[in-house]
């Protein structure tokens, strides 16, 4: 087997140093009764052309295959992903280093990270950002947390209720050992998060709102930011589509205390959901505060600069038991990806990259609305909208997937049972106008 | 590290067995870490205070002192109410490595009962506990 | 060639602002074929501020970044507890695959049966190799995977009727393990292992009682010896009601030889980035399966992969799930590569790869007794622990001989932990070190041990050859910064 290089030789040289007679006996500690009698009842070894072989065909099952048109989102998009990321990304010395624990020979990965950190805090115009997370739903519960935690007396967190839904099943999960409360914000009649609902609500510790939110639509953060402080609580701000603050007003200039979301539109490719990249950011005040891994900026004996983890006391190998969070790795090859494609883009890139989002979105929309399907809310949204679909939809979109290669929306039934025959577009820089055209043509 | 006999231990304050001393000044007390502490800890990066108006009692934990590499719990030496923290270690935490009696003095307290400081190790009762 | 260390040309590399000319642009603009659409100015703000470069500045800057990284791909990494063995080329192809890489999650059952045969696939072979008869994929790292099997503890025990406040955990435990306790709210009672560097069954019963909720244990343990009472400890566990945690970062040592869940342990978690070959990333993305008994199925994350016939669904009607601790399905893209590797192992090759992973242990065990200080000698699994006893009459430490191991050209092991060990030098260097290279390591040791006693002003300025030389971490914790 090409991984494992010891011949006979090497083996027999090798026991003969160790003193035992044969493999076995290197297990000599291990009580028999405790060895496993069976043997493991796992497929022979494949060659690596079998291999090959077999996993193109499971590739094939799914139907991602080919080019197909993706108007789905809902926390997972299709954009563009330059030649120079997965070429840059595959770089041995990227994707095979360990974490920056011996700093001297992980410069690369570390100043990338810093660079990741830099950037991400001015697409999010925030003081601070982590190295870091699984995705934007973990984060998000991490800035539940921090915010229930740092409150001396309020132990509930308001959470509106066109956050993600899995953003919300996951907070749910983190706080259900606690005696923390989540308490849901509804949504107004505008598929807007109802301020008057939360300013009504006492002894809350944070507020979390997601914009873009779950509808896709713009959330007025400003007016979540009064809210916060009237009741001096933190200001939770969430998004699942990183691209968003490449044009919107981005929540550090709302004044969130916190700021939770996906970065996996930042260069990433789908995946069928992961990995993907949770993007965490706070102000200085509570830098202490946030979990993962910080890398910072100093100089070697030389007086060169150089970058180190920094503020590990923050962390479970240091604290243990005391630790705010458990979190050990971060998504740190995502990061990275993340660096290259924000660095590719640049500033005006990425303006560019998210305003056509916007054009292709409202195309799609209006495009949608002449064909039958009903508009359901009418207030600015960024590249994903609902609309209500004509009745009989449900077979002529599976009918779409077979024949078009084309997926057409995300029903919502199931995250909102009452909206029957209601649908989240999706439209980015992918997406092409004779495609939208052929959608409309073929809903008429 | 350093022995300790290359490490400094006034007489004028009474010491803890966590290494905290304390000092009577007028109606207050004021407390910091000892030489030893400090020593064992490596170079100060933060200092976690607590804020001014907590109560605690003899023996509770009121804040931490972290080096890069380890966070140490600091434990009240007599119980009180706090009423300064030494705002300079904000940017110069390593007063509490070249001034740990003086400069590098972390909180005064209003003490709840001074007689508390009697359960406290004197100079000789400290070195002594050091060196066995 | 006695040393793989040397110097190179290295360049240097301002950071990517620095680099930054206005009006250069690095990616490739999307042809517009729709109108404009202008948003209200009201929610719109300034461009943020991101450098602007060309693709060559972009290229340029990562390629030289990348040079300043070790990785396995250029030398070894004896890291104890990390398993760092060598990342297989073809399972970075299979995860590319287009019908891989590209697949939406919410494409819905019937168009993602091939990623829905993959996760249950993989589950399967998981639990085979475990001793479970359940697994998830959900959680995305081995933290995860013990804040998942912790929740599900916790769970269980409030489904029994009865919450339970304390759990047990070893002195030699990860810290990720009385972190996650405490994400549960419960408190950690610290066990003390013995003189021999394994749990003592009376020590365990002494402290287990029916407040405590059980125990979390790494089998091999974090020194790298076999828990050899662990039936035993299982047992008095469970006897007052209590569940047994198994971390499963040290599987590399047993597959094929022990299954845990043969052995009393009632949920463990993996991790695909150590034992089944996927790539670290510099830090992730990594992956933590977990797997469990019969009694703790209910319990399991959702969605859950359900196979009928030949189709493959997800459920997610499930009463007593914990929920979800993902937005998706957990890792999704190294999970390919980590099935990928278990289909091109087998189950012999696998069992192969932990007895050839214990006798490199061994065998540097036995080569380095004699210069560096071996707490415990005896037999160990995958890895070994050392201090530096033998060095610090020169005034030498753990940390100076590991930046030393820089200039050689090798990683320095695992340094620190466990904190049972002072100054603990903890040596893992998996099954994909061939013994050349394992001797190179050896001699490297031995040479930096001689500087030591020779020369040791020379190791406490190590190292000399990397991009930098040792940094100012105090100052970058006491004067933060954190970006450019």
């Amino acid at each position: 087997m090409r991984y494992l290089p010891h011949t006979r030789q090497d083996i027999d040289q090798m026991l003969a140093v160790t003193g035992h007679a044969d493999l076995n006996q290197l297990f000599e500690t291990i009580p028999d009764s405790a060895k496993t009698k069976t043997a493991l009842n796992l497929p022979e070894a494949l060659s690596e052309w079998d291999l090959n072989t077999e996993m193109e065909e499971l590739a094939s099952k799914n139907a991602a295959c080919g080019s197909y048109t993706c108007l789905m989102g809902a926390g997972s998009y299709d954009h563009h992903i330059p030649a120079i990321v997965p070429y840059l990304i595959s770089r041995s010395e990227f994707m095979t280093a360990y974490t920056p624990y011996q700093p001297e020979v992980s410069q690369g990965t570390l100043q990338g990270i810093y660079e990741f950190q830099t950037m991400i805090t001015a697409l999010l115009d925030m003081d601070i950002a982590t190295a870091s997370h699984y995705d934007g739903g973990t984060a998000l519960a991490e800035c539940a947390l921090i915010a229930l935690n740092k409150s001396k007396k309020a132990n509930k967190i308001a959470v509106s209720s066109l956050i993600h839904p899995a953003h919300r099943q996951i907070m749910k999960t983190y706080l259900n050992p606690s005696e923390y409360e989540m308490v849901e914000i509804p949504a107004d009649e505008n598929g807007l998060t109802d301020v008057g609902a939360f300013n009504a609500m006492d002894d809350i510790a944070g507020v979390a709102v997601q914009s873009p939110n779950f509808f896709g639509n713009i959330e007025d953060l400003g007016s979540f930011r009064a809210g916060a402080d009237e009741k001096k609580c933190l200001l939770i701000a969430s998004f699942t589509e990183a691209l968003a603050h490449g044009v919107l007003k981005s929540p550090g200039r709302f004044g969130a205390d916190l700021v939770a979301g996906e970065g996996q539109s930042l260069g990433m490719t789908k995946s069928f959901g992961g990995p993907g990249l949770g993007l965490l950011a706070g102000t200085k005040k509570l830098m202490r505060n946030l979990p993962g891994r910080f890398v910072g900026k100093t100089t070697d004996s030389n007086g060169q600069r150089g970058y180190v983890l920094t503020l590990a006391t923050r962390e479970q190998h240091i604290r243990r038991e005391k630790a705010s969070s458990n979190i050990c790795s971060n998504n740190g090859l995502n990061a990275m990806t993340a660096a290259i494609y924000m660095a590719s883009a640049g500033k005006n890139g990425i303006r560019e990259i998210a305003q056509l989002n916007h054009d292709k979105a409202v195309y799609l929309k209006n495009k949608l609305v002449n064909a039958g399907f009903k508009s359901v809310f009418s207030g600015p949204f960024f590249n994903e909208f609902v609309v209500k679909a004509p009745s009989g939809f449900a077979d002529k979109r599976r009918e779409l997937v077979e024949k078009h290669n084309l997926y057409a929306g995300v029903p919502l039934e199931s995250y909102y049972p009452d909206m029957t025959d209601h649908y989240l577009f999706c439209a980015t820089e992918t997406v092409s106008r004779q495609a939208m055209d052929l959608l409309a043509k073929e809903v008429q | 590290m350093k022995s300790i006999e290359e490490l400094n231990f006034p007489s004028d304050v009474k010491y803890t067995d966590d290494h905290e001393w304390a000092k009577v000044e007028g109606d207050l007390v004021s407390v910091g870490i000892s030489d030893y502490a400090q020593d064992q800890l490596g170079e100060i990066v933060f200092v976690e205070m607590p804020e001014i108006g907590d109560t605690f009692g003899q023996g509770d934990e009121f804040g931490s002192v972290e080096s890069v590499k380890a966070v140490s719990e600091i434990f009240l030496p007599i119980g009180g109410e706090i009423v300064e923290v030494n705002s300079e270690l904000e940017d110069a935490p390593e007063l509490v490595n070249t001034n740990c009696y003086d400069k590098g003095w972390l909180v005064k307290i209003k003490p709840d009962d001074l007689s508390e400081m009697d359960s406290l190790k004197d100079q000789a009762a400290y070195l002594e506990m050091l060196k066995g | 060639m006695t040393k793989p260390g040397t110097s190179g040309l290295i360049f240097n590399e301002p950071e990517l602002w620095e680099k930054s000319r206005e009006g250069r642009c690095g990616i490739s603009m999307p042809r517009s074929d729709v109108p404009r659409a202008d948003f209200d100015p009201a929610l719109t703000d300034d461009a943020p501020e991101l450098p602007q470069l060309s693709e060559l500045d972009v290229v340029r800057h990562f390629t030289r970044l990348s040079q300043w990284n070790f990785c396995i791909d250029s030398g070894m990494y004896p890291l104890g507890s990390c398993t760092m063995k060598y990342n297989p080329k073809t399972n970075e192809v299979q995860a590319a695959r287009t019908g891989f890489a590209a697949a939406h999650p919410l494409a819905g059952d019937q168009f993602s049966q091939g990623a829905l045969k993959l996760m249950y696939t993989l589950e399967q072979m998981l639990g085979e190799i475990t001793g479970f008869p359940a697994v998830t994929l959900q959680p995305a790292a081995g933290a995860h995977g013990e804040l998942t099997g912790m929740l599900m503890i916790h769970a269980w025990h409030a489904k029994q009727g009865k919450q339970r406040s304390k759990i047990l955990v070893p002195d030699t435990a990860h810290g990720t393990n009385p972190a996650s306790a405490t994400l549960c709210g419960y408190q950690s009672v610290n066990i003390k292992s013995g003189p021999d560097g394994i749990l003592e069954p009376d020590t365990v019963a002494e402290a287990m009682d029916e407040d405590t909720a059980g125990i979390m244990i790494t089998n091999p343990n974090t020194l790298g010896l076999f828990e050899e009472n662990i039936k035993e400890v299982c047992d008095i566990v469970h006897a007052k009601g209590g569940l047994v945690y198994g971390d499963g970062a040290n599987m590399n040592a047993v597959m094929g030889i022990i299954k845990p869940g043969e052995l009393g342990i009632d949920v463990l978690h993996l991790n695909l980035h150590k034992t089944f070959s996927t790539p670290h990333g510099g830090g992730g993305p990594g992956s933590g399966p977990v797997a469990v008994v019969e009694e703790l199925i209910p319990f399991l994350p959702v969605p859950k992969v359900q196979k009928e016939n030949d189709t493959y669904s997800f459920i997610t009607d499930c009463p007593d799930t914990i929920g979800r601790m993902h937005t998706f399905y957990g890792h999704f893209g190294v999970m390919v590569k980590a099935f990928a590797y278990i289909l091109s192992m087998g189950g012999d090759g696998l069992k192969r790869a932990s007895q050839l992973a214990v006798l490199n242990a061994n065998y540097i065990k036995e080569s380095l007794k004699t210069t560096l200080d071996l707490p415990y000698d005896r037999p160990c699994m995958h890895e070994c622990v050392f201090t530096d006893k033998t060095v610090q009459e020169h005034h030498i430490s753990t940390m100076d001989m590991a930046k030393r191991l820089l200039d050689y050209g090798f990683h320095p092991p695992t340094v620190y932990f466990p904190l049972v060990v002072d100054a603990a030098f903890m040596v893992e260097p998996t099954e994909t070190e061939s013994k050349d290279d394992i001797d190179q390591f050896i001699e490297a040791v031995k040479a930096i041990v001689k500087e030591a006693a020779s020369n040791p002003e020379k190791l406490k300025s190590a190292p000399y050859l990397p991009k930098v030389t040792r940094l100012d971490e105090v100052t970058a914790a006491r004067k933060p910064c954190l970006k450019g």
